[in-house]
């Protein structure tokens, strides 16, 4: 079990510091694919720094820790100082842009050998990288390209490869298919989960896109403006989400077939620059009252295993479901 | 009936490498569309990367000149090998909104300064008749002029900066906005904001819309006619609900089934 004890993440920047992440504590249980979704400016994307162990400069732990549920090889205690060391083997980061993240100029296949370990005979360990990257519907001569004569659905494959290479406990990925088209979206998340089945690991997929959420992961965190505001079961967070906030982001969503009128969630996150009272939602909630606005709620569990920060989320949890799960014909 | 747009043989060749290896890449191979409406019309263009559904947007958008073929306008010539229409004139008809906002707009001017440029070149108005005309179209977008007037593009989101481009590019008053991909960069929350925008501006502004994308949901919920395409080729055409609900072409159906739905997992292979 990975877990997150009261993370507090700030950027140190001229103007000032700002809490990019904000007091979130989180057990993620071993063998899931969790979901985290939010808007930009959220702090998906910084938690997902933290968990990684990638805290640079701007980028600091003000407060928190992070628990990875593993031991290295001493039997000490791994933590967020020394989990670089276990990087790939332990775990992993799929980035979103794979164009970036290649070196444009290396064929990829020294890129693998750059992170094996150098001992290791080097034809020895193409041979097994070219098995692998078969194994993931790729052309195994697609190793001895260059990142640009790929196209942009085999690079995140090739990103895909790396990740998975060393079956790493934890695989992190910050929103792996939005540069792609649907159709290779749905291949790449396909791929991912059928490998997290394979390895019984943990993958952490961010996205914000709430299909992606519906469709490839078990259980789900909802992030407002720096704090956690609802974790749950996928399944039950679609079916009876207790928070307004994933309520609106699920209602948003446009289907082929249903022509309801669909709202945008109206206005915009506050400012976490500027002194934040009561509940961070309230001034987009159409539920907001005087409560709301005064006093912050706290993640609370509603239901079993199902947690939200509403003052009304009680009232929602005993509401009619919503319907959304429908079994194909 | 009115033609809205209408393309006729429309062929575009890349040719990539070196004189020794070239390479050509067929984007658009005999695109003949015809869409005829009486009332302004929402066009979507869905397909893949690589389709060739930008490129068709370039080509309408005189960005990228055709091989072969060209492209009307309301039964104007756009486009077309050789054909150069008067720019004013041109600009009155067909205006772009692009995929990413943060682009769109340089950060070393102010955003007001592009709204105001395009009030007096293209409109030819006068310094009073463009503050007001920029005023007008901020405020179709649902934007203040005071909130926008001397700031710079980093002071706004992704989304405030793509309601300023489709104000700039109201300003001009016309026939058809071409959307290339207007909401891929947007936060999912706001998503809708601008897709409900594009329905309002349809109504009020008696503007046709191209709308180019690869979200076929989105594609479903705004628009009127459906060309999916598909390497260069459009390979169905229709009225929308029509297309979607009773796809006739296998590749329709490949994009309809890869949509993370709401409405039912995927089928995955045991």
């Amino acid at each position: 079990m990975i877990r997150l004890n009261n993370i507090v993440a700030t950027y140190t920047t001229q103007r000032g510091s700002i809490n990019a992440v904000d007091g979130v504590s989180l057990e993620i249980p071993d063998g899931i694919i969790l979901g985290i979704a939010g808007e930009s400016g959220c702090g998906k994307s910084t938690l997902m720094k933290v968990i990684y162990g990638d805290v640079v400069s701007p980028l600091s732990l003000s407060a928190g820790s992070v628990e990875y549920g593993f031991r290295d090889e001493r039997g000490g205690e791994v933590t967020g100082r020394n989990i670089r060391r276990y990087w790939f083997r332990r775990i992993s980061y799929i980035p979103q842009s794979s164009m970036s993240s290649l070196n444009p100029v290396v064929r990829i296949s020294r890129q693998f050998v750059d992170f094996l370990e150098p001992a290791k005979n080097k034809a020895k360990v193409l041979e097994e990288v070219r098995a692998y990257v078969k194994q993931l519907d790729l052309p195994p001569e697609a190793i001895d390209a260059y990142p640009h004569q790929l196209s942009g659905g085999m690079r995140q494959r090739i990103m895909v490869a790396l990740a998975t290479f060393f079956q790493p406990d934890i695989i992190l990925a910050d929103e792996p298919t939005t540069a792609l088209d649907v159709v290779v979206q749905k291949s790449i998340l396909l791929l991912l989960m059928e490998l997290q089945e394979k390895m019984r690991n943990t993958i952490i997929l961010v996205s914000h896109d709430m299909g992606v959420h519906y469709q490839a992961t078990h259980r789900m965190l909802v992030m407002y403006a720096a704090r956690a505001v609802e974790y749950g079961d996928s399944e039950a967070i679609f079916s009876r989400p207790l928070h307004p906030y994933t309520r609106m982001l699920i209602d948003s969503l446009p289907t082929i077939g249903d022509d309801h009128a669909r709202q945008g969630v109206p206005g915009r996150p506050p400012s976490l620059w500027e002194p934040l009272q009561g509940c961070r939602f309230a001034a987009r909630c159409p539920l907001a009252t005087e409560v709301c606005r005064q006093q912050e709620p706290a993640l609370t569990e509603y239901r079993p295993g199902h947690f939200a920060a509403c003052h009304y989320a009680n009232q929602q949890a005993r509401e009619q479901p919503l319907q959304v799960s429908e079994v194909r014909p | 009936m009115t033609t809205i747009l209408k393309t006729e043989h429309l062929h575009k060749v890349y040719r990539l490498g070196s004189l020794r290896r070239n390479v050509s890449i067929q984007a658009l191979n005999d695109v003949n569309l015809t869409v005829e409406s009486d009332e302004p019309a929402i066009v979507s263009i869905v397909g893949e990367s690589g389709s060739g559904k930008t490129t068709l947007a370039r080509v309408i958008l005189r960005l990228v000149e055709p091989t072969a073929g060209k492209a009307m306008v309301y039964d104007h010539t756009v486009a077309g090998k050789g054909i150069k229409p008067a720019k004013r004139e041109f600009l009155s008809m067909v205006q772009p909104v692009f995929q990413n906002p943060f682009e769109s707009f340089s950060r070393y001017r102010t955003i007001d300064s592009y709204l105001f440029e395009t009030a007096t070149r293209v409109k030819g108005l006068e310094k009073a008749g463009a503050s007001e005309a920029v005023g007008e179209a901020l405020a179709s977008v649902g934007l203040e002029y005071s909130d926008v007037r001397g700031k710079y593009p980093n002071q706004f989101s992704g989304g405030e900066l793509q309601r300023m481009s489709i104000a700039r590019a109201l300003i001009a008053r016309p026939r058809m906005l071409v959307a290339d991909e207007p909401v891929s960069m947007i936060d999912a929350s706001r998503r809708m904001t601008i897709i409900n925008l594009f329905l309002s501006l349809k109504q009020e502004y008696k503007t046709s819309i191209l709308y180019i994308t690869h979200d076929l949901a989105t594609a479903y919920y705004i628009s009127d006619y459906i060309a999916v395409m598909n390497r260069g080729n459009i390979v169905e055409f229709g009225a929308a609900k029509q297309v979607l609900s009773d796809p006739q072409h296998a590749y329709t159906r490949l994009l309809l089934d890869s949509i993370p739905t709401l409405k039912h997992k995927w089928v995955r292979q045991a």
